[in-house]
């Protein structure tokens, strides 16, 4: 069985990482990975913009935002690709490839759940922060800008990196509309073998499996050294953190 | 295609079967995957909270290995892959019985039991280990003090990250349709191939999952209401 996954790897591994570029369009593995980090990088701008607007004491900027937050979130993703497949070509009058379409689904998905992590970094912050910012001179966008938003993203650096391993996951369902990414491929290749299905697959989940593994583990790493690092604490093992912090977060 | 017109697929009876059938499928999958993954997860924690040494390592794998496959290629290496290895009468037999569906419920249940057993795991954690001496020194075993003492209290710390799964357990039962199982969104697709109505039939499929997703949000703050009144009231 080991063998015959070998095989496949040997036959079929340039077109699990590339798909059937330059004879077709780029696919595989570098498919996923550009597909997870352009939206991911076109969703980060967007979900500051839908926390400030949460955040925000209007209510012309609050109820919008919320009101596609709560719809993303109880949607499945399925239904939105399934949404953007007919609606993205229909507002663009043009004939859109499946890798925008996807594309769209997931920054505007993406956008949703991010913006409740800078939400929530921003939040984490605590008022002081906007008082001592203003307090010096600056006006809200300023205090926001300079004071804010640079510690909370740097806090939400590790949860960025978590949203950046679901996205990889979730660029799977692009497979619906055929997406030429690393699902795709391994199903192509399924195509053609037709005798070994578990091998083919059981290659595949350990694929993602390695990189998804991969990223998680460095999030988890740099969110112990980045909470050290935030409480001062350089010096201390992570494990004497963990005690504290609970007790502060119990409170609140 | 001509107007919008909501009429054309809720007054077609053969359309409005579908998406019923649909519905009933989703919530078969729904339910099935849900007991599945509950009694899964207890039994993961259980594992992981007793002496036996290979326990934690054990199931810090199995939690791994679902959080870091994407579901849908769980559920592929399940139903194209496993299926085929199984022994000719078991496949047989499956075939007849809505193997798609039971290849939803143990693929979905096996992935959602590892973050079932994570949210609980956390919630049993925060309870403090003082109440489990305290429980032993009022005359309870290990196992009593777990069930009457401790489990009672994780369970509600754990309420909130269980009700999200649950919502996002619904959400992920759509996955099922690349399988092949006939439900909900299988439906949508279907009724969009016979009627044409593209805009019509996404919204009212929409709809349809947006409204059971906050009909469970809603019972889970119902539950978590019920559990604890005066954290509730103060967040």
């Amino acid at each position: 069985m080991i063998h015959d996954m070998i095989a496949i790897v040997q036959d079929y591994w340039l077109l699990l990482l590339i798909g059937q570029y330059p004879n077709g369009p780029l696919g595989g593995l570098a498919n996923t990975l550009i597909l997870s980090a352009l939206s991911i990088a076109l969703a980060f701008p967007v979900s500051i913009l839908f926390a400030l607007a949460r955040l925000s004491r209007s209510p012309l900027l609050r109820w919008p935002v919320t009101a596609l937050v709560y719809f993303t979130r109880g949607v499945p993703l399925l239904m939105l690709i399934l949404w953007s497949y007919f609606l993205v070509p229909l507002l663009t009058g043009a004939d859109v490839p499946s890798f925008v379409t996807m594309l769209t689904t997931l920054v505007v998905y993406q956008s949703a759940f991010l913006s409740e992590v800078v939400r929530a970094g921003i939040v984490a912050l605590g008022p002081g922060q906007m008082d001592a910012g203003r307090a010096l001179g600056h006006g809200y966008l300023g205090a926001m800008r300079f004071i804010i938003l640079p510690q909370a993203l740097y806090n939400m650096i590790p949860s960025i990196i978590s949203t950046f391993v679901s996205t990889i996951k979730d660029t799977t369902l692009g497979y619906v509309i055929n997406v030429p990414d690393l699902t795709f491929a391994a199903s192509q290749v399924n195509n053609q073998l037709l005798t070994q299905p578990f091998q083919v697959f059981l290659i595949l989940a350990i694929v993602y499996f390695a990189i998804c593994w991969t990223l998680t583990y460095f999030a988890n790493r740099l969110e112990r050294s980045i909470t050290r690092r935030r409480a001062g604490l350089s010096n201390l093992p992570a494990a004497a953190l963990v005690a504290p912090s609970k007790i502060i977060s119990e409170q609140l | 295609m001509s107007g919008f017109d909501l009429s054309a697929i809720l007054g077609n009876p053969e359309y409005t079967a579908m998406l019923l059938h649909g519905i009933e499928m989703t919530f078969i999958i729904y339910a099935g995957s849900w007991s599945m993954a509950m009694a899964l997860a207890l039994l993961l924690l259980a594992l992981r909270l007793s002496p036996f040494r290979f326990g934690d390592p054990l199931v810090a794998t199995y939690v791994s290995y679902h959080r870091n496959v994407p579901t849908l290629v769980q559920l592929m290496l399940w139903y194209f892959g496993i299926f085929t290895l199984m022994p000719s009468g078991v496949a047989e037999w499956l075939a007849v019985h809505n193997a798609e569906a039971i290849f939803a419920v143990i693929g979905l249940g096996l992935c959602q039991a590892a973050y079932f057993s994570e949210d609980l795991r956390s919630g049993v954690r925060s309870v403090s280990p003082g109440q489990m001496q305290a429980a032993r020194a009022l005359g309870h075993g290990y196992v009593s003090a777990m069930r009457f003492v401790i489990m009672p209290q994780g369970v509600r710390n754990a309420l909130p990250p269980l009700i999200n799964h649950s919502v996002s357990l619904f959400k992920n039962s759509s996955l099922a349709v690349v399988i092949g199982a006939s439900e909900l969104t299988h439906a949508v697709k279907e009724i969009e191939n016979l009627s044409f109505r593209t805009f019509e039939i996404y919204l009212i499929g929409t709809v349809l999952y947006l409204f059971f997703s906050l009909v469970i949000m809603s019972i889970g703050a119902y539950l978590s209401m019920r559990a604890d009144p005066a954290r509730s009231a103060r967040a």
